[in-house]
């Protein structure tokens, strides 16, 4: 089907996130649509597959105009799109999120269903178990499973939104011949990304989206300088990273056993020196987290021992972690980090007043203006954390950080911003490397790590690595190792 | 003891337990859908104050009940449409209509207090009755023992044999995801809801015309809090929710017989013995399923599961803005 | 419709009490009774005389407080139904200190304070344990508990503090003189106790307002996951939070028992804890609201008796007028939020 979207504009409240946006999709075509975080791709590809409607413009499908009032309408037109964070019902098993919305009749017929499954599965080399729990599955799994439930529904056009972050490397393969496949079977692919060597791998066609607007076409093959301009407008570039690591031993981790109610790790040992940037490697849910939380205090460890600057914290009380100078920054910042509803002043009363019985809203205002200030938070001290757009709520919970910490753990501490955002929170990250902070993130993101890190642990499935210097490792080798080899 | 008084303790212990499983069924099918109606205490006495009423001045049974499940449905909807449409918080609206439905049956039901009313005749079921030792116990009597077997049965294969039990599964789990695959999800709230009130409503009746005979003040206050532990109790499954309803009748009928035979015991103490019950079966299911598992010997797993694991359905209590 | 004209807010501010007194209306119409004479007596018998003002005053204290209490554990985000039974922690206790001991006024008052302020903070405690070592949510853990301090209470009547004269259902031995909250001149209200009253709303008021602590409660009401790792001690508080209300409603039902019924009666909280419930949610969880409320509460409290003198009605009905007005509230503010956000 050949898609033509015709001066599309979108806004939310004061923030247009499209704005005249017009691109051509040709049928049988796997067409890229490129730009960093808050470019607008996800708001064009959600009002093109029925979750949003546009304030203006039109879609049209082969000709003819396009009416879509909800998602299941455009299921019905052949228009499915796959969601970054997989648009599945967890608590259910492989097969019935299979069948779920796939026929309007009473009984289930799950043998019917069950072949259907199993026929779509071999066709395109898909290995899923139909009485699986779809929590228990990978991010990448859990994308087949979707994709598949697509195709049955009989789909002509796909929109995959940013499908590569968090898979492995074979699966990101099997990820890539399969939509071949289905373009070469007349399928309309649309995949969004702002990964470029994606895009490239991929695509014969390139929209760039920046700031809501479309930038520019490219065809294959692509002039990657060309590309880069077209998405940040400038070059934009990271200062190289400079170790300020030194030779003081601040962190010693030894055998560290972790476990959930679904994960046991193997043990862990890292020693880090003052001012080590440490990165952790791994897809998502492959134990990073549950290190971290460990690492934090947030959670006791199985057995092993933490010790930092000489003092033992094995198993000690979250408050003892956080006197010793151990912070935390969560990757969901609403959810674990920030107290929706509660202002930014309020929020340095919480984090940084301790003692006294009354709040002292004066100091709190003080100091709350000179720290967001300081970090450029776009908002007053009155502003209510979730009125603050994602970036700032990122630089809201670095300010409330203590000056000084000996060990900074990070999820995702780049998630959601855009470029320049992100460099901007690496350059403060790395200034308190200067001040003998060792610091701890993960990320899924290959260039992230190696670009900011002395040292990597790559976790897989609970399994995690030795220590391995960043500058010796090639992103392939990163790759399987996350996936799994060598380790 | 004789075999006979046991089969009669067995047969009196479903009857009574019977308008817990039509309130915990109910629940269940709401909770479900992802809406919580915390106002089940007070809608069951209501539809037992209603149901009694219309009974008694129409002289008809089914009107009774229908009056009685319409009531229960009602009462649910305000909960539904007031967490839906006017974002208001699930768990307040349940509790003012909680107390709130208490006065009014109070209020309303004052000219029908201790009045002889009529009942639900018993039915005896030929053939099933005359199995040996669960023929009598299960199958000797009333009607509305028998539609809660059916009840039990047809939630369970609703929700795990058909399409429409699909969806509502999926609705109460994660409700974007159910969005996204075309089904109405606020409106199917709604309706889970209803239909779950109404049967809030007709275990209300059937305390009124068949259990507890007659409509006094607060005739059976308690009772949906009880039932609204064995929802969380039963793990959200048709199954376990019947069975902790019979599993709370029977350990309530065991304290009366117990009284007489230990007199010394305060009565007092069966008085409360069901609440406290509920809390200790409660603090039993709370426990950490997968952290207990691993702790026990490999051959107690299916019963740990089986006594632990608990499906709080994921989207339960929260709101859906679709589109 | 424009939310913010000053008449709109004004009939939004009122639609609850109309929609009350309209389903009221209907419901007593269909009864065959005239809702007027009903509303009349309902009036009359909370303002007719002095003594009824100061009735109404007088049962005004443990609502009050009771909701003083409530306003802490709903901004730590709790559903604390458990507020019955705090009050008949700290009525039994309060009993069995004014059994165990005979001393003068100035000792025994302080005293049976003390351990109205201690037995519902125990039973606060509790549940705190229950919420969260045992994990059983709150509203169950405290619902099991009423009941439970119910049959405690039955029990201690018609068994160890049973009146020399036989058990019967009016309660205890009327309490010594020394045990009495002192009156304001022949009425049946207590200064002391209206005074006590009014120092928990301010004291509640001030802590939710400008202390860290209630900032705590509120940052955990919202996100205790955010706030743990902010450094909070979440169960801490929250048993902390469960344990102050608890001490102001144990304060609540000692003062019924020392300051309205001098004796240990069964029902002695007078279903003030759930009717706090009520209360705080019609404040909008503001402090400042709550003495307007309670007013509102009392005075349909102490006029409905005459319902059931007058009219042969049920006393019940006064519960309707409390319960309605808060369910309108609900819906009224949800309507208002609706048009609110269309308009946007």
């Amino acid at each position: 089907m050949k898609i033509e979207i015709q001066g599309i504009n979108k806004s939310f409240g004061a923030v247009q996130a499209n704005a005249d946006v017009s691109v051509t999709v040709a049928s049988g075509t796997i067409h890229g649509l490129l730009g960093e975080n808050g470019a607008g791709k996800t708001t064009l590809m959600r009002i093109l597959s029925g979750y949003l409607q546009a304030d203006s413009g039109e879609i049209r499908v082969d000709g003819g105009r396009l009416e879509l009032h909800s998602p299941a309408d455009a299921i019905g037109q052949g228009i499915g799109m796959l969601h970054q964070d997989p648009l599945d019902v967890p608590a259910l098993s492989v097969l019935d999120n299979f069948a779920l919305g796939l026929h309007r009749g009473f009984w289930q017929r799950r043998g019917r269903i069950q072949r259907t499954f199993f026929n779509l599965c071999r066709r395109f080399g898909v290995q899923l178990q139909p009485e699986d729990r779809v929590g228990n599955l990978t991010v990448g799994e859990r994308q087949q499973l979707e994709l598949v439930r697509l195709l049955a529904l009989g789909v002509r056009v796909v929109i995959l939104d940013e499908p590569t972050t968090g898979i492995s490397e074979p699966q990101k393969r099997l990820l890539f011949e399969t939509l071949h496949r289905l373009a070469e079977e007349g399928l309309t692919v649309i995949f969004v990304s702002h990964k470029l060597e994606d895009v490239e791998m991929l695509c014969s066609v390139a929209t760039v989206l920046r700031a809501g607007q479309v930038v520019g076409e490219l065809r294959a093959p692509f002039d990657r300088e060309r590309l880069v301009e077209m998405m940040f407008g400038r070059a934009v570039v990271a200062p190289p990273f400079a170790s300020r690591c030194t030779t003081r031993e601040a962190l010693d981790i030894q055998s560290l056993v972790v476990e959930s109610s679904r994960m046991r790790m193997a043990p862990a040992s890292l020693k880090a020196c003052a001012g080590e940037v440490i990165g952790l490697a791994g897809l998502e849910g492959s134990g990073q987290r549950l290190f971290m939380e460990a690492c934090a205090g947030i959670r006791k460890a199985q057995s092993g021992h933490l010790v930092i600057d000489g003092v033992d914290l094995t198993n000690g009380r979250y408050r003892d972690y956080l006197d010793q100078g151990v912070a935390y920054v969560p990757a969901s910042r609403l959810e674990e980090g920030l107290v929706r509803g509660l202002s930014v002043r309020e929020h340095f009363v919480l984090a940084r007043q301790r003692a006294g019985f009354l709040v002292d809203w004066e100091a709190a205002e003080q100091v709350a203006s000179a720290r967001i200030a300081e970090y450029s938070v776009v908002g007053t001290t009155g502003s209510r954390v979730e009125e603050l757009s994602g970036g700032n709520q990122q630089r809201a919970l670095l300010s409330l950080l203590p000056d000084s910490l000996k060990l900074l753990i990070l999820d995702h501490p780049t998630r959601g911003l855009d470029l320049g955002s992100g460099i901007w929170v690496w350059q403060q990250l790395h200034e308190r490397c200067l001040q003998g902070t060792v610091i701890l993130f993960a990320s899924t993101d290959l260039d992230e790590l190696v670009d900011n890190s002395d040292r990597l642990l790559v976790f897989s499935g609970g399994k995690v690595s030795q220590p391995v210097a960043s500058a010796e490792m090639s992103r392939e080798e990163l790759g399987f190792m996350i996936g799994g080899v060598n380790l | 003891m004789d075999s006979a008084i046991i089969i009669e303790t067995v047969r009196s212990v479903v009857a009574s337990s019977t308008p817990l499983v039509f309130a915990g069924i109910g629940e269940l099918l709401t909770e479900r859908s992802g809406i919580t109606n915390l106002s089940l205490d007070g809608s069951i006495l209501l539809a037992a104050m209603a149901g009694f009423a219309m009974a008694y001045v129409s002289g008809s049974l089914l009107l009774g009940f229908a009056l009685a499940m319409l009531v229960g449905a009602l009462i649910a909807l305000v909960v539904a449409a007031s967490s839906i449409y006017l974002y208001q918080d699930q768990v307040a609206v349940g509790l003012v209509l909680t107390l709130l439905m208490a006065d009014v049956s109070s209020f309303v039901g004052l000219r029908y207090v201790r009045l002889p009313g009529p009942s639900v005749p018993s039915l005896s079921i030929p053939g099933l009755s005359a199995l040996p030792w669960v023929g009598t116990a299960l199958f000797s009597q009333n009607l509305l023992v028998y539609l809660s077997y059916l009840l039990v049965l047809g939630v369970w294969i609703w929700l795990y044999r058909t399409q429409p039990g699909l969806r509502l599964r999926s609705i109460g789990e994660r409700p974007e995801a159910a969005f996204a695959r075309g089904i109405p999800v606020n409106r199917m709230r709604m309706v889970y809801t209803g239909i779950g009130g109404a049967l809030v409503g007709l275990a209300g009746a059937s305390y009124s015309l068949c259990v507890k005979l007659g409509w006094s003040h607060n005739h059976t206050a308690g009772m949906g809090w009880i039932a609204l532990a064995i929802v969380i109790f039963g793990g959200w499954h048709p199954f376990r929710v019947a069975l902790g309803a019979y599993l709370f009748g029977a350990l309530k009928s065991l304290g009366s017989l117990m009284q007489p035979v230990y007199p010394s015991v305060p009565t007092q103490v069966f008085q409360a013995a069901p609440f406290a019950l509920m809390i200790v079966a409660l603090l039993l299911v709370a426990g950490d399923a997968a952290a207990i598992e691993r702790r026990l010997p490999a051959r107690l797993a299916p019963l740990v599961r089986a006594v632990f694991q608990h499906g709080t359905p994921a989207g339960l209590g929260r709101r859906f803005e679709q589109g | 419709m424009n939310t913010r004209s000053a008449w709109t807010r004004l009939a939004l501010g009122v639609a609850p009490f109309a929609l009350t007194l309209a389903t009221t209306a209907a419901i007593l119409m269909a009864m065959g009774e005239n809702p007027l004479e009903a509303y009349a007596n309902l009036i009359g018998g909370g303002f007719e005389s002095w003594a009824k003002v100061a009735d109404v005053a007088i049962s005004m204290v443990p609502l009050m407080l009771a909701s003083a209490g409530m306003l802490i554990t709903f901004a730590a985000g709790l559903w604390n139904i458990g507020v019955e039974g705090q009050m008949v922690a700290g009525a039994l206790l309060t009993t069995w200190v004014v059994q165990a001991i005979e001393a003068p006024s100035a000792v025994m008052l302080p005293l049976t304070i003390l351990a109205g302020l201690a037995g519902g903070a125990l039973w606060g405690v509790l549940i705190g344990l229950l919420r969260t070592y045992g994990r059983v949510n709150e509203i169950f853990a405290g619902l099991g508990l009423n009941y439970v301090g119910f049959a405690l209470t039955n029990y201690l009547i018609f068994g160890p503090w049973k009146p020399p004269g036989g058990a019967t259902m009016s309660g205890t031995e009327p309490f010594p003189r020394s045990a009495w909250m002192p009156l304001i001149g022949s009425t049946r209200a207590s200064w002391l106790a209206l005074l006590l009253a009014v120092v928990a709303i301010l004291i509640v008021y001030v802590i939710l307002r400008d202390t860290r602590w209630g900032l705590t409660l509120k940052a955990i009401g919202l996100n205790a996951t955010a706030a743990y790792r902010m450094g909070v001690d979440t169960r801490r508080h929250v048993i902390f939070a469960l344990m102050a209300c608890g001490a102001l409603a144990g304060l609540g039902g000692s003062l019924q028992t020392t300051a309205i019924y001098h004796r240990l009666i069964p029902q002695i909280t007078g279903g003030n804890g759930y009717l706090a419930q009520l209360v705080v949610l019609l404040s909008g969880l503001r402090a400042q609201w709550v003495p307007l409320v309670v007013l509102y509460f009392s005075a349909v409290q102490v006029g409905s008796p005459r319902l059931e003198l007058r009219m042969l009605l049920d006393s019940s009905l006064g519960g309707v007028l409390q319960g309605a007005v808060v369910l309108f509230f609900l819906l009224v503010n949800g309507f208002r939020q609706r048009v609110g956000l269309r308009d946007r």
